[in-house]
């Protein structure tokens, strides 16, 4: 596997207060087979300091896939700013199959108008071409949007760049105290609103499937219990309580359930929560450890982690309306430790934490052809979470004993970490393609 | 001569048999998967005076003081385990057993039983396992005489160790549980 090691530094582009974290994104592995892209700097026209390099975050965006290899800057043989101005022979020689150009305007309320234009360097055509207004605070946002157009209109699937991340962080405050915070990001990681913080841990967010709430587990009464949160008026809600663990909650598709687990009849069993009504509905009945479920596109079933046979390994149940029908079948049987799964919202692959040699990395297994492929090459990965588009995967890994997160192309081909200037990251998820605010 | 030869390899059947039957009562003390047997070995080892393994007097015979007691062997509050295990160590099945002892000798008091994980795995099969391995704990003293409502259980998983390393020798003194004295 070809490997690079390109570090770009972005350090000057948070504008948003809120952003304390000052993100490094280095591609730490680039894909062979990579489709090579050429982004030119876009124009800048106006006057005033120049906004962030709409550039530099879209190409960040598109190796981030896998699919694609930017071109470095010093590779560009020309900075034509539209279509009319490029020499579409000079690109072939370079072979590269397209090319992105455009110009920021900065218009008389100090937005900018942005326009941009994909070209297919062979056939010597405009592939996409658009105009795009957007507020100085709206730019990054922008740029992931003008991503997701290339994408799209490149390999006819989504994108999934204009998109939210939540995960959870660990810092120290003055007191030298722990502080748990549960955040949201930007998919790349810019952009970070703290929506809630603790001195007690927090624990595995989950978003419902409008993107508007999070469940997530809080030690605040000094044991787990599941609270509801609201991610724009931060009104948050404790939804379960009962003795012993309160813990895993996933939201189900239809966003009207909650699968989670319990242990307030022994031991850990998954039950799926009716939000309105609380009523529950009993899953597993084992007197291993269940936990961790996962819902299988259109709520057909769960994934989850047992150790009824002895290491913890995957298992999936099949539902009907939310009842559990058959035996739970085993998924997993490639080493002792497999857990904690996070499925793509085709149903095509799970991503789990997987243990080989005494190291803790990311897996997929393809449901269909049971092909097995390790992603990762850390001590510590754990938290897989699939990106809407199911070609991406976030995940939380340690780097100088300090949580980071990273993100691995479904096939494993391009990895780019998403670091934090401070604290420890851990447990990200990836949000579904749209808010609705 | 072959008769001869038949009741010799009935005979060495019968020898590798008994073999076999010695075998365990040999292993006394050693690894045994079977709890109840532990359990009445321990007993054993307590009502033996001439046991001389037994570290610690009786639980039952001890007051509330002992619990300040920092020589008293209920200063003793936490219990290492294995990787990936909830079977508490040969070694720490005394120290249940003095607690046991106290606590059902005084069914006024109650603990909390701590469970823990080290960093490695994921956070809630880890928040499972701490769960289990204290309830391991509680099921052995329960079966020594306290009482249900005596004990009460919470999981941490990873999310508190006690030690802040990354190797071996961190998450060994992370995988534990803790016996909390509520108010002492």
């Amino acid at each position: 596997m070809l490997r690079k090691s390109i570090l770009i530094l972005f350090s000057w582009l948070l504008v948003n207060s809120l952003a304390h974290a000052i993100l490094t994104i280095e591609i730490t592995s680039g894909s062979e087979g990579a489709q090579p892209i050429a982004i030119v700097p876009f124009q800048w026209v106006g006057k005033g300091t120049r906004p962030a390099s709409l550039k530099n975050i879209i190409a960040a965006d598109l190796q981030r896939s896998g699919q694609f290899s930017p071109l470095p800057n010093k590779d560009l043989i020309s900075q034509p700013h539209q279509g009319t101005e490029v020499k579409y022979k000079t690109w072939r020689a370079l072979n590269v199959g397209y090319l992105v150009v455009g110009k920021i305007q900065v218009m008389a309320d100090d937005s900018y108008q942005i326009q941009f234009q994909l070209l297919d360097v062979f056939k010597g055509r405009q592939l996409a071409g658009y105009s795009i207004r957007s507020l100085n605070s709206g730019l990054r946002r922008t740029a992931h949007h003008i991503s997701d157009i290339i994408y799209k209109t490149i390999t006819g699937e989504e994108g999934a760049f204009n998109t939210h991340i939540s995960y959870i962080t660990v810092t120290k405050d003055k007191q030298n105290k722990k502080r748990y915070q549960l955040a949201i990001a930007d998919a790349d990681g810019y952009n970070e609103k703290i929506i809630y913080s603790s001195s007690q841990p927090l624990m595995s967010p989950s978003w419902s499937p409008d993107g508007t709430r999070l469940a997530y587990v809080s030690f605040l009464n000094g044991r787990p219990e599941i609270y509801v949160q609201n991610i724009f008026s931060a009104k948050k809600e404790k939804l379960v309580s009962f003795k012993g663990l309160n813990n895993a909650p996933r939201w189900s598709p239809d966003g009207k359930h909650l699968a989670l687990t319990l242990s307030k009849d022994g031991n850990p069993e998954i039950y799926i929560m009716n939000i309105n009504s609380r009523k529950l509905t009993r899953i597993t009945r084992s007197y291993a450890i269940d936990t961790e479920p996962e819902w299988l596109p259109g709520g057909k079933g769960l994934i989850f982690t047992s150790d009824r046979g002895g290491s913890p390994q995957l298992y999936e149940v099949k539902l009907n309306r939310n009842k559990p029908i058959g035996r739970a079948q085993r998924l997993t049987f490639e080493g002792n430790y497999n857990s904690r799964a996070s499925v793509s919202n085709d149903g095509r692959y799970i991503a789990m934490v997987h243990r080989t040699q005494g190291k803790f990395r990311i897996a997929v297994l393809e449901r269909e052809t049971k092909h097995f492929n390790v992603l990762t090459n850390g001590n510590l990965d754990e938290s897989p979470s699939f990106a809407p588009n199911g070609r991406m995967i976030i995940y939380a890994t340690e780097e100088k004993f300090r949580g980071i997160l990273s993100v691995v192309s479904v096939d494993g081909r391009a990895r780019q970490r998403l670091s934090f200037k401070q604290g420890d990251v851990r447990e990200p998820v990836w949000s579904p393609y749209k808010i609705n605010k | 001569m072959i008769k001869l030869m038949r009741y010799f390899i009935v005979l060495s059947v019968v020898v590798t048999l008994a073999g076999c039957n010695l075998g365990p009562l040999k292993k006394r003390g050693g690894k045994s998967a079977d709890t109840t047997t532990e359990i009445q070995d321990e007993k054993n080892k307590y009502t033996d005076k001439e046991d001389s393994t037994a570290k610690f007097s009786s639980g039952e015979s001890m007051d509330v003081s002992s619990l300040n007691d920092p020589n008293s062997p209920l200063s003793q509050r936490v219990l290492y385990f294995d990787l990936d295990s909830s079977q508490i160590k040969d070694e720490d099945r005394e120290v249940v057993t003095v607690h046991a002892e106290f606590l059902a000798a005084h069914s006024d008091i109650t603990i909390v039983l701590e469970g823990h994980a080290d960093e490695r795995g994921s956070r809630e099969y880890n928040i499972a396992l701490g769960e289990k391995r204290a309830k391991t704990v509680k099921q052995l003293m329960t079966l020594q005489g306290v009482a249900e409502n005596q004990i009460q259980v919470i999981s941490f998983g990873e999310e508190r160790p006690v030690a802040l390393g990354h190797d071996a020798s961190a998450w060994n003194l992370n995988r534990r549980v803790e016996i909390l004295y509520t108010g002492y």
